[in-house]
């Protein structure tokens, strides 16, 4: 049996293609190009996956440390509890994963084994959301916020392309307790052209400024929140885009500042409203006693029918005109 | 009790072409699929369902129908046309697959597809599913009886072996569990990933019986196992080791590991289709020496 890391040969139709070709396509799930490079001087690092290397595209890191990428099998609450027991003695653990097989699959050993002792290791669970598309809700991870952002200890950060991924697995190699990056599958629009500015643990980045109302998006939604702020400033609606990348500690100062100086504060996440980044907007809004209004973007609390993530996006009203319309139905009706 | 039709081989060799030109059709509509998976099972498949299982396709929820559970949900595209055939859903409704809305995707939803007994997609759970199904149909007094379809990549998941622990301890005997060695996973060759073998040895070891299905294309072999593990007089779970090719039925998917997930373009489509199209066309001549019935 060959194992070639080609793609199928030029014998086939143009249009043809296997896994490994498709793989071309998720161009901004880098982790695995960034953990080659900060392993080169940190011999401690090594990158665990449950049969998912190729599809998370950290096989790389395979051809470089072989002896430091371990491929679990088809057993991911194995390979958690492996990553406690290496960051316990002495090695410093990257977990690849879909976010499915990962944060929702092994709650209990992240929770058990990795949180409450407080051990460093790094997860990232791609293909988060709703970007498994057709797969199904088996393979959706619209609750792994909510999973996760009650354990104590853990940090999660949501990169939402190449560069931001690349930025946040540099900032944080150091970082001696446990971290969660949910990220996507890879073919999302890039949102970034630089690093961002004054990035830390806590912090969000505010992509345009606007007077009318605030959307704090995570992943996906960042891009589409501002397609949707294009969409509307047509219309004279001042729209504000955070991109809230620290979903735990999430940025207190900018939800409080967006509700000081816009009317309407809006989260936009490919999540379940309950548990996810509208759920830790309202806490801060609510413990601060503010007045301002949130309207929370996301799944209302279904699981998501099937069909191409493209059309889901559509369809729940994800998508730029999907918030737009959200806003400025809210807008009106004040 | 047997409600669905008993088919001779040379109509069901014709059923499995019928599932593998549907995989290929299905695949091109989703724009994406698992052949591999797929093909690996089609004579299977064929068997248990036009063979073995007793169904009422016009009553789905029949109290004592025999159960099917797929541990391998990414191969479902594979049952879809035999639910279509047997007339649990309209043949219409596979031209929907994987569209928005569309109740057949990747993986089976038992609350939108009638004919699938459990939903799938995480890898290891629907074993698990089987021992309770088998459980409840034992108090129940049912003689249905469960057959739980893995792939061997699957058998990593330390739920399979809770499971497979339960129901040996339990005896179990009426499931059954079908592993398909079709010896590929996402990322590699198993025995690259994580070798389980020898399987025999553990399901023993975990109180069942295993039957070794030494090609799990040929029919011969694959009716004479089913004979025996559907014969009634099982006083254990059975679990039947298929060896079988990971891509059956179109040459360049057969040689090489990276059709368990992918995709055809017209051309190659025409191609898989055409050699798919000859087989069937060599079993409908007059068998020559050589031939060996697959």
């Amino acid at each position: 049996m060959s194992v070639s890391e080609t793609t199928v040969n030029a014998e086939f139709d143009a249009r043809t293609w296997d896994m490994v070709g498709s793989l071309n396509l998720s161009k901004q799930l880098v982790s695995g190009d960034v953990l080659v490079e900060l392993a080169r001087t940190r011999p401690e690092i090594c990158v665990l996956t449950a049969d998912l290397g190729r599809p998370t595209r950290v096989r790389v890191f395979k051809e470089h440390y072989p002896e430091r990428y371990f491929n679990f099998g088809i057993a991911e609450r194995n390979m958690v509890g492996a990553a406690a027991g290496m960051a316990a003695s002495g090695m410093r653990p990257y977990i690849s994963n879909y976010a499915c097989f990962l944060a929702v699959l092994a709650t209990d050993n992240i929770r058990t084994d990795i949180c409450y002792p407080n051990l460093p290791v790094k997860m990232i669970g791609t293909h988060s959301g709703v970007a498994m598309g057709f797969y199904g809700t088996s393979h959706h991870a619209t609750e792994d916020i909510g999973f996760l952002r009650p354990m104590a200890n853990l940090t999660i950060l949501a990169p939402v392309d190449a560069l931001a991924l690349r930025q946040t697995l540099e900032a944080t190699v150091d970082f001696e307790t446990p971290l969660y990056l949910r990220v996507g599958r890879g073919r999302e629009t890039p949102v970034y052209d630089a690093p961002i500015e004054n990035w830390r643990i806590g912090g969000s980045a505010q992509l345009r400024d606007g007077t009318d109302a605030t959307i704090f998006a995570t992943g996906n939604c960042v891009a589409f929140a501002l397609l949707a702020a294009s969409e509307l400033a047509a219309e004279g609606i001042d729209v504000r885009v955070v991109d809230a990348y620290s979903l735990k500690p999430i940025d207190r100062d900018a939800i409080l500042a967006a509700a000081r100086e816009t009317s309407l504060v809006f989260s936009a996440e490919e999540h379940n409203v309950i548990g996810g980044l509208g759920s830790a907007v309202a806490e801060v809004l609510a413990e601060a006693g503010t007045a301002t209004k949130l309207v929370r973007i996301g799944f209302q609390d279904v699981y998501s029918v099937l069909g191409p993530p493209t059309h889901l996006y559509t369809y729940y009203g994800l998508d730029g005109s999907g918030i737009a319309k959200r806003v400025r139905d809210e807008l009106s009706a004040r | 009790m047997m409600t669905a039709e008993v088919l001779d081989v040379s109509t069901l060799r014709s059923k499995a072409h019928m599932v593998r030109s549907e995989v290929l059709r299905l695949t091109e509509i989703a724009g994406s699929g698992h052949y591999g998976s797929a093909f690996s099972i089609a004579e299977i498949l064929t068997a248990l369902y036009y063979r073995f299982l007793r169904l009422r396709p016009a009553e789905p929820q029949w109290a004592d129908r025999d159960r099917f559970t797929m541990g391998k949900g990414h191969a479902m595209i594979a049952v879809y046309p035999i639910l279509a055939d047997l007339g649990f859903f309209p043949k219409s409704v596979l031209d929907t697959y994987t569209r928005l809305k569309s109740p057949l995707g990747d993986h089976p939803d038992m609350r939108k597809v009638p004919g699938a007994d459990f939903s799938s997609g995480s890898i290891g759970h629907n074993l698990s599913v089987s021992v309770g199904m088998a459980l409840a149909l034992n108090v129940r007094r049912s003689d249905a009886r469960v057959v739980c379809m893995m792939g061997d990549g699957e058998q990593a998941e330390g739920q399979v072996w809770e499971a497979a622990a339960l129901a040996g301890f339990r005896k179990l005997s009426n499931l059954i569990a079908i592993v398909d060695r079709n010896k590929v996973q996402s990322d590699d060759a198993c025995a690259t990933v994580l070798d389980m073998e020898p399987l025999d040895e553990k399901y023993r070891a975990f109180g069942w019986d295993v039957v070794h299905l030494a090609d799990g294309h040929d029919w011969t072999q694959i009716l004479d196992t089913f004979a025996l593990v559907f014969d009634g007089t099982r006083t254990k779970p059975v679990a039947i080791l298929a060896d079988t090719v990971a891509g059956k039925g179109v040459s360049f998917m057969e040689t090489t590991w990276q059709w368990h997930l992918g995709y055809l373009g017209p051309a190659d489509y025409r191609r898989a289709q055409a050699e798919l199209d000859a087989q069937a066309a060599s079993f409908s001549k007059p068998r020559t020496s050589g031939e060996n019935g697959r």
